[in-house]
C-alpha cells in the first residue's frame, strides 16, 4: 500500500467539498423543500377548512329549507284561511245585497200598487161620478153635486 | 475487450510478451506525479520510478477523478438546486431532490444533535463515494486507452491510468481520516478536552485502571478511521481486481462472466456509499454525546 501526498490531496478536496455543500447547495435544497412542505400544510388546512364550511353551508342550507317550507306551509294556511273567508264575505254579501234587491223590490211593488190603487180609484171615481151623473142627468145643483161627488170619490 | 489485441500489440511493440499478471499490475499501478530521487518533480515512467517516489508523489488519475467527480456532482447539484421551485418539481430536481430526502432522513435517525453542518457532509460523503464506486463498472480497458492514446503525445508510453479513486487507499483514508479530524474536533469541542480524556480513560473500568482502559480505548478510537477507509478499498478493490482478473484471463469471452459480476458489483457500489456515510453520521453522533456514560 503506497501511502503518498494523495492522501492529503484528497483531504484538502474533502473539507472543501464539504464547505461547498453546506453552503452553496444544502441551503438551496433545504429552503426548497422547506417552501414546499408549508406550502403543502397550507393546502391541507385550507382543504380542512373548506370541507368544514361546506359542512356549516350544508346544514345553513338545510336549516333555510326547513323554515321556508315552515313558511311555505303557513302561507298556505293562511291563504287557505283568507280564501275561506272571502267566500265567507261573498257569502254574507250576497245575502245582503240579495235581501236590499228583495227589499228594494218589493217596495216597488207597495209603490206600484199604491200607484195602481190611486189610479184605480181615480178611476173608479171617474165613473163612479160619470155613473152618478147619468143617474142624476138633470143635476139641480152643480154646486151640491160636486161636494158630493168628491165626497164619494175620496171614499172609493 | 480490445485488451489482449492491444496487449499483444504493446508487447510487439516492446518486443516482450505481456503476461496476465502484467496486465493486472499495470492496470493496478497509478498515473503519479512527484519527486524523483534526484529531487526534480515530474510523471513517473515506470513503476520502479514511482515506487523510488516514495511518499513524495501524487497520483495524478485518482486524484483527477475523485475531484471531477465529487466537484461535478456538486456543481451539478447547484445548478440544479438554483433552478429550483417548490412547485411541482421536474423529473432532475426530483431525482436530486429523492437523494437529498435519503440522506437527510438517515441523518435525522442517526444524529441526535444540533448541527446544521452533519447533513451536508453525509450527502457529500454519500454521492462522491457513489460516483467513484460507480466508476468500477466501467469497463476496466476504457478508459486507461484513452489515456494510453493521450499519453502517446506527451512521449508518455504505455502509462497507468487508474480510474475508481476508491480503489487508492489515499482516497478512501484521506476521507476517513478526515472524518477522524472531524470526531476529535467535535469531542473536544462537546466535551471539553478533559471530558474527551475521560472518556477514553476512565472507561470502562474505574479511574484506578487507566493505563489499561487507554489501551482499549485508543486503539478503538483508532480502528475508527482505518476501518472505515480499508473497508471501503477493501470492498472495490477487490471488485475490481476480479474484473481485471476476468479481463486478463478471458479476454474476448470475458463478457457473460464480466455482465455477472458487473450485476453483483452493482449491489456492493452502493452499499459501501451507504455504509461509509452511516458510520459518519454514527461516529460524529457520538463525538456529539455529552459525557453521561
Amino acid at each position: 500500500m503506497d501511502i503518498t501526498l494523495t492522501i492529503f490531496g484528497q483531504s484538502a478536496a474533502f473539507f472543501v467539498f464539504w464547505w461547498f455543500c453546506s453552503t452553496k447547495v444544502w441551503p438551496l435544497f433545504s429552503n426548497v423543500l422547506e417552501d414546499r412542505k408549508e406550502r403543502i400544510a397550507d393546502g391541507l388546512e385550507a382543504a380542512a377548512r373548506a370541507q368544514k364550511d361546506l359542512e356549516l353551508a350544508q346544514n345553513a342550507s338545510s336549516d333555510q329549507l326547513r323554515v321556508a317550507k315552515e313558511q311555505a306551509a303557513l302561507i298556505i294556511d293562511q291563504a287557505n284561511k283568507r280564501a275561506s273567508q272571502i267566500v265567507e264575505e261573498a257569502k254574507d254579501k250576497a245575502k245582503i245585497e240579495g235581501e236590499r234587491i228583495i227589499a228594494g223590490a218589493n217596495a216597488e211593488i207597495e209603490q206600484e200598487m199604491n200607484r195602481a190603487r190611486e189610479a184605480l180609484r181615480e178611476q173608479v171615481g171617474a165613473i163612479a161620478i160619470a155613473g152618478a151623473e147619468k143617474i142624476l142627468e138633470r143635476s139641480i145643483d152643480q154646486a151640491a153635486n160636486e161636494e158630493l161627488l168628491s165626497k164619494l170619490a175620496a171614499e172609493l | 475487450m480490445a485488451e489482449l489485441a492491444n496487449a499483444a500489440h504493446a508487447a510487439a511493440e516492446h518486443g516482450a510478451e505481456t503476461t496476465a499478471q502484467e496486465y493486472i499490475t499495470h492496470h493496478l499501478s497509478y498515473l503519479t506525479f512527484g519527486q524523483h530521487p534526484s529531487g526534480r518533480w515530474g510523471f513517473a515512467h515506470t513503476m520502479e520510478e514511482a515506487t523510488e517516489m516514495g511518499f513524495m508523489a501524487f497520483h495524478v488519475d485518482t486524484l483527477f477523478w475523485s475531484l471531477f467527480l465529487g466537484g461535478g456532482a456538486l456543481f451539478f447539484f447547484r445548478w440544479i438546486g438554483k433552478r429550483a421551485t417548490s412547485g411541482v418539481p421536474n423529473g432532475t430536481q426530483n431525482f436530486v431532490e429523492s437523494i437529498f430526502e435519503f440522506v437527510d432522513d438517515r441523518v435525522s435517525e442517526g444524529f441526535n444533535h444540533k448541527n446544521p453542518v452533519i447533513a451536508p457532509l453525509a450527502l457529500t460523503v454519500f454521492v462522491w463515494i457513489m460516483l467513484m464506486n460507480l466508476m468500477d463498472l466501467v469497463p476496466v480497458d476504457w478508459l486507461p486507452e484513452v489515456a494510453i492514446f493521450i499519453g502517446h503525445f506527451f512521449g508518455q508510453e504505455h502509462m497507468s491510468f487508474k480510474v475508481v479513486p476508491t480503489t487508492d487507499p489515499n482516497i478512501t483514508l484521506g476521507m476517513s481520516f478526515s472524518i477522524f479530524a472531524l470526531i476529535i474536533y467535535y469531542s473536544i469541542k462537546n466535551k471539553g478536552a478533559w471530558g474527551f480524556f475521560s472518556e477514553l480513560a476512565f472507561h470502562p473500568f474505574g479511574k484506578w485502571m487507566m493505563p489499561f482502559n487507554l489501551m482499549i480505548e485508543i486503539p478503538t478510537l483508532l480502528a475508527k478511521p482505518i476501518s472505515l477507509g480499508l473497508r471501503l478499498f477493501g470492498n472495490l478493490y477487490a471488485g475490481e481486481l476480479l474484473f481485471l482478473v476476468i479481463s486478463a484471463l478471458l479476454g474476448l469471452y470475458q463478457l457473460p462472466f464480466h455482465f455477472v459480476w458487473a450485476v453483483f458489483h452493482i449491489l456492493v457500489v452502493p452499499l459501501q456509499a451507504f455504509v461509509f456515510m452511516m458510520l459518519t453520521i454514527v461516529y460524529l453522533n457520538a463525538a456529539h454525546d455529552g459525557a453521561h456514560h
